[in-house]
Formats: C-alpha cells, sequence, structure tokens
C-alpha cells in the first residue's frame, strides 16, 4: 500500500482526469453521439419494415381470403348460369318441338281438307262429264233410231205396249 | 527505460546468475513506472561502453515556485543534474526530486528521498501515450460517426468492426444494468470508458513499452470519475437505500440497532466499489507486465537454448492471454462501472423489495 502511494503520480493523474474528460465530452459531442443516433434509427428503420412486412403479409392473406370469396362466388354463379342456360335450351327446345308438331299437325288438317275438296270436284265433274256424255250418247242413239219410220213406229209400239201393262 | 538493457549487457558482462536476477528484477520495477522520456530499448555499446538510449525526450513540467518547462533531455535518462533557472533536480524512481548541483539524495530510514518533490505536471511516457490514444480514439470515431452519415446510417471499414462492440455495450452492459429508460446518459462514459482502457491495454502489449492502464495514479483518475458520476446522478432511492435500507418495513426502534451497523457498511460500500475498480484494473494490467517481463527475463537468466525457447514459448503463450485479459479488464471496468450507475439510477417500489429484504436478513 505504501508503494502504491509513493508510486501515485499528481501529474499523471491530473492529465489523465483532464484528458479522459476532455475526450468524453469531444466523443459524446462529435461520436458516440452521432453513432448511437444512426443505429438507433437504423434499427427503428429495420423494426418498422419488419411491421409493414408483417402487416403487408396479412394484408396479403386477407386479399387471398377475398380473392378465394370472389373465386367461389363466381364459381358458385357460373354453375346457376350454366344450369338456367341448359332448363332455357331444354324448355325452348321442347317449345319448338310442340309448336314444330302443332304446325305439322296443321299441314297435314289443311292438306287433308284440300285434297277431300279436290276429291269431290274431281268427282262431281266427273258426274257432270258422265251425264253430258251419256245425253250425248242417247240424243245419238235416239237420232240414230229414229232416222227411219219403222223405227219409230216401231218404238212408239213399245212404248204404248209398256205403258198398257202399266 | 534507462535501466540497463539486458541483451547486450549480458554478452559483455560475465555476471552471475544472482546479479543478472537482480538486474531483471530492477528492470522491470522500472518498467512499471513512468517516465519521463520515451524511450524504447538502451543498450550499452561493447567497444566504448558508452550507454545509447533510443527514444526520444519529452516534455518536463514543473511548479517549483513558478512554472518550469524544459525538455527531459537534460536528465540524460536520469543520469545528470538537470539545472533550470537556478534550481537543480534529479530523477529518483522515475520521481524528480530538488537537489544541488552535485545531485544529491538524502534518505530517510524508510529509503524514501527526503529532497522536495515539486509538484510535476509533466508530459511524461503515460501522458504521452494517454494523449496519442486519446487523439486516436478521437479521429477514429469521429470518421466513424461520418461514414454513417455518408452511407446512409450503415458503417464501413472500421466500423463493421466497432459497431457489434457499440451495441453490445449498449445492450447488454448499458440496458442490462441501468435500464431502457436511463441507460442513455451514460452511454458516453461507457464507451468511451471501455474503448480507452481497451485501447490503452492494447498499447502495453506492444513493445513500445508502455504501462498506463497498470499505472495507479491513472486507474485512480478513472475510478474516481465513476464515483462522482454515480455520487451525482443518485437518485432519492439510492441515498435512501444507503441511509435507510430497510425503509417502512420496520419500526424505528427496531432498525437503530441494525442501523448502527448497517450505514457504516453501506457508506464504506460508496468507496469500497470504485476502490475496487481501480485496484482492479491496475493489479490486472501490472501482473499481466510482470509475469510477462519476468518470463523474456528468464531468457536473460538462463542464457541457454533450452531456457530461452522455453521461455519464449511461455511468455508468447501468455502474450495471447494477456489480449484476452486486455479485452476483458476494459469489459470488466465498464460492466461494473454500469452496474454502479444502475444502482444510482434505480428507482423502485421500495416496500415491495424490502419486504423480501427483511425475510432475507
Amino acid at each position: 500500500m505504501e508503494k502504491l502511494i509513493n508510486e501515485f503520480s499528481v501529474g499523471l493523474f491530473f492529465w489523465q482526469a483532464v484528458v479522459f474528460i476532455l475526450l468524453l465530452f469531444l466523443l459524446k459531442k462529435f461520436a458516440w453521439g452521432p453513432i448511437l443516433n444512426a443505429v438507433n434509427e437504423r434499427e427503428q428503420g429495420i423494426k418498422d419494415a419488419l411491421d409493414a412486412a408483417q402487416k403487408a403479409k396479412l394484408e396479403m392473406t386477407n386479399l387471398q381470403a377475398d380473392n378465394e370469396k370472389l373465386l367461389q362466388e363466381a364459381r358458385a354463379e357460373r354453375e346457376t348460369m350454366l344450369k338456367e342456360a341448359r332448363e332455357i335450351k331444354a324448355s325452348m327446345i321442347a317449345g319448338a318441338k310442340d309448336e314444330a308438331q302443332a304446325e305439322a299437325s296443321k299441314a297435314i288438317a289443311g292438306a287433308q281438307a284440300t285434297i277431300e275438296a279436290e276429291k269431290k270436284a274431281a268427282v262431281a265433274e266427273l258426274k257432270q262429264t258422265v251425264a253430258s256424255l251419256s245425253i250425248d250418247i242417247a240424243e245419238k242413239i235416239v237420232k240414230s233410231e229414229l232416222s227411219n219410220k219403222d223405227k219409230q213406229l216401231e218404238l212408239v209400239e213399245t212404248m204404248l205396249k209398256d205403258a198398257n201393262v202399266n | 527505460m534507462s535501466a540497463k538493457g539486458p541483451s547486450k549487457d549480458a554478452a559483455s558482462s560475465g555476471d552471475s546468475r544472482a546479479e543478472r536476477k537482480q538486474q531483471v528484477k530492477d528492470y522491470i520495477a522500472h518498467h512499471l513506472l513512468d517516465s519521463h522520456d520515451f524511450g524504447l530499448f538502451s543498450y550499452t555499446d561493447d567497444v566504448t561502453q558508452e550507454k545509447h538510449h533510443v527514444g526520444f525526450p519529452l516534455p518536463i513540467i514543473l511548479w517549483d515556485g513558478g512554472l518550469k518547462v524544459f525538455s527531459s533531455s537534460k536528465f540524460h535518462h536520469g543520469e545528470t543534474v538537470a539545472q533550470v533557472d537556478g534550481s537543480y533536480y534529479k530523477i529518483e524512481h522515475a520521481k524528480i526530486y530538488k537537489t544541488d548541483a552535485a545531485g544529491t539524495i538524502t534518505y530517510d530510514s524508510a529509503n524514501h528521498p527526503t529532497n522536495i518533490a515539486p509538484l510535476d505536471f509533466s508530459i511524461t511516457k503515460g501522458v504521452f501515450m494517454i494523449l496519442i490514444t486519446a487523439f486516436l480514439m478521437f479521429f477514429l470515431f469521429k470518421s466513424l460517426a461520418k461514414s454513417y452519415g455518408n452511407n446512409a446510417g450503415i458503417a464501413t471499414g472500421a466500423g463493421r468492426f466497432f459497431e457489434p462492440i457499440i451495441t453490445y455495450i449498449r445492450d447488454d452492459i448499458a440496458i442490462a444494468n441501468i435500464g431502457e429508460g436511463k441507460y442513455k446518459k451514460y452511454m458516453p462514459f461507457l464507451l468511451t470508458v471501455f474503448f480507452f482502457i481497451w485501447f490503452l491495454n492494447m498499447f502495453g502489449l506492444t513493445p513500445l513499452g508502455v504501462n498506463v492502464t497498470g499505472n495507479i495514479a491513472v486507474t485512480t483518475a478513472l475510478a474516481l470519475i465513476v464515483f462522482i458520476i454515480t455520487t451525482f446522478t443518485g437518485t432519492k432511492d439510492y441515498w435512501k437505500h444507503i441511509f435507510d435500507p430497510l425503509g417502512d418495513g420496520m419500526p424505528w426502534a427496531g432498525k437503530i440497532f441494525i442501523y448502527i451497523i448497517l450505514v457504516p457498511i453501506e457508506i464504506l460500500g460508496l468507496f469500497i466499489k470504485p476502490f475496487a475498480l481501480l485496484i482492479r484494473l491496475y493489479a490486472n494490467m501490472t501482473a499481466g507486465h510482470v509475469v510477462l517481463g519476468s518470463l523474456l527475463g528468464l531468457i536473460y537468466i538462463f542464457q541457454n537454448w533450452i531456457g530461452g525457447t522455453l521461455s519464449f514459448g511461455l511468455a508468447f503463450a501468455i502474450s495471447l492471454i494477456e489480449i484476452l485479459v486486455a479485452l476483458l479488464q476494459a469489459y470488466i471496468f465498464t460492466m461494473l462501472a454500469a452496474l454502479y450507475f444502475g444502482f444510482a439510477s434505480e428507482t423502485h417500489e421500495h416496500d415491495q423489495e424490502h419486504d423480501g429484504e427483511i425475510a432475507h436478513l
């Protein structure tokens, strides 16, 4: 201990204290302050960036969920639309079929009526033709029959005979 | 380093082993002391038997009834008496004493010089190294601070190395011991003291042969600053803890008997803490230099291949350990300073804490 006290140099103590305190204030102003600020700022920046990334990730997840929902909705809509379309198609086909059937039967009915009318007309014409032909024939026969006197008399005779019988 | 350089002396003089041991001992003792010139090494010329010193003189500043400034070359490495303005001075064991023209130094019974020692504010080797370290630190960390500004908040170059250390001191020394809220005002001191001690410790391991942190005056100055900061930043809780450690947890009449012992211990603790700091750093660094010096001295004592090689190997291994110690002692000093600052700036729920303390007692 005595040796220590003996060794103690007031000058060295003085210079050490003065230089150290001076160094402390100079470094505080020119080095530690700026360095610690820069480090703190950077750390804060990193923390903020991480937070932002976390937030972005969360938003992304939300967005993905939204997308999924939208997709599902779209799928469901497509499903219903397809179903509707199918139904419409079916009903349209059915309607068309009915209509066609009706049209066809109507056409057939019209045709049949026309055929009937034509037939009647043809028959009527035939009858008329036959009648006139018969009359013509009868006229010719009568003409030829009655061209001589004997025949006329004979006819009258037969006619009278018939009338007598009656 | 004005003592005999071991290597050359050995070759020239046929000293006995006991004499060589004494020389090594003196050499180490001399190395541990501060000196008034910056000597790198010295040797004795084989032919002329003349002693040569390699180094440079430093300014001597004395207060002896007036300021006296002169170069240490006047002492001729402690071998002659310096005459300045009619007064005579002589260096004896690294201290300057006032003497007469013949350089008489009188000793008392305990072998201490009885001559008057003027106040010595010389720029000694130690002070010179302190200044060098201060300049080095200032420019190093100033440029580091600048590199942050120039590079968008990211350190470049040496900053890559120093930044983790700075953040370590902040996170694991300051915040861990002082707390998130109050650590900031202590940071400049903790950083400065850490790098200051570390750098000076490292300089002590270079062949410059300086032993600044192993000097009691230097460690005393550092510890005194710690003590002053602790005392002046002490909160109400800190002082209450010293003068009324049991708080309101015990009736007044009961406390008084405990306090007769407890309060003096607490007050003593105030001074023991920084004292332990100064002794620890001094002792560790001095011990390192003594061990290294002794191991290197063994080469000189043995003067053979086996002993020399062995000593060198040992000294090399110890040097590696000393590099670790240099860092460790800087860390411990900083750590304990932070711990004391932590005590001083503490504010807490007194009742709760001391409930536990009473149970513990």
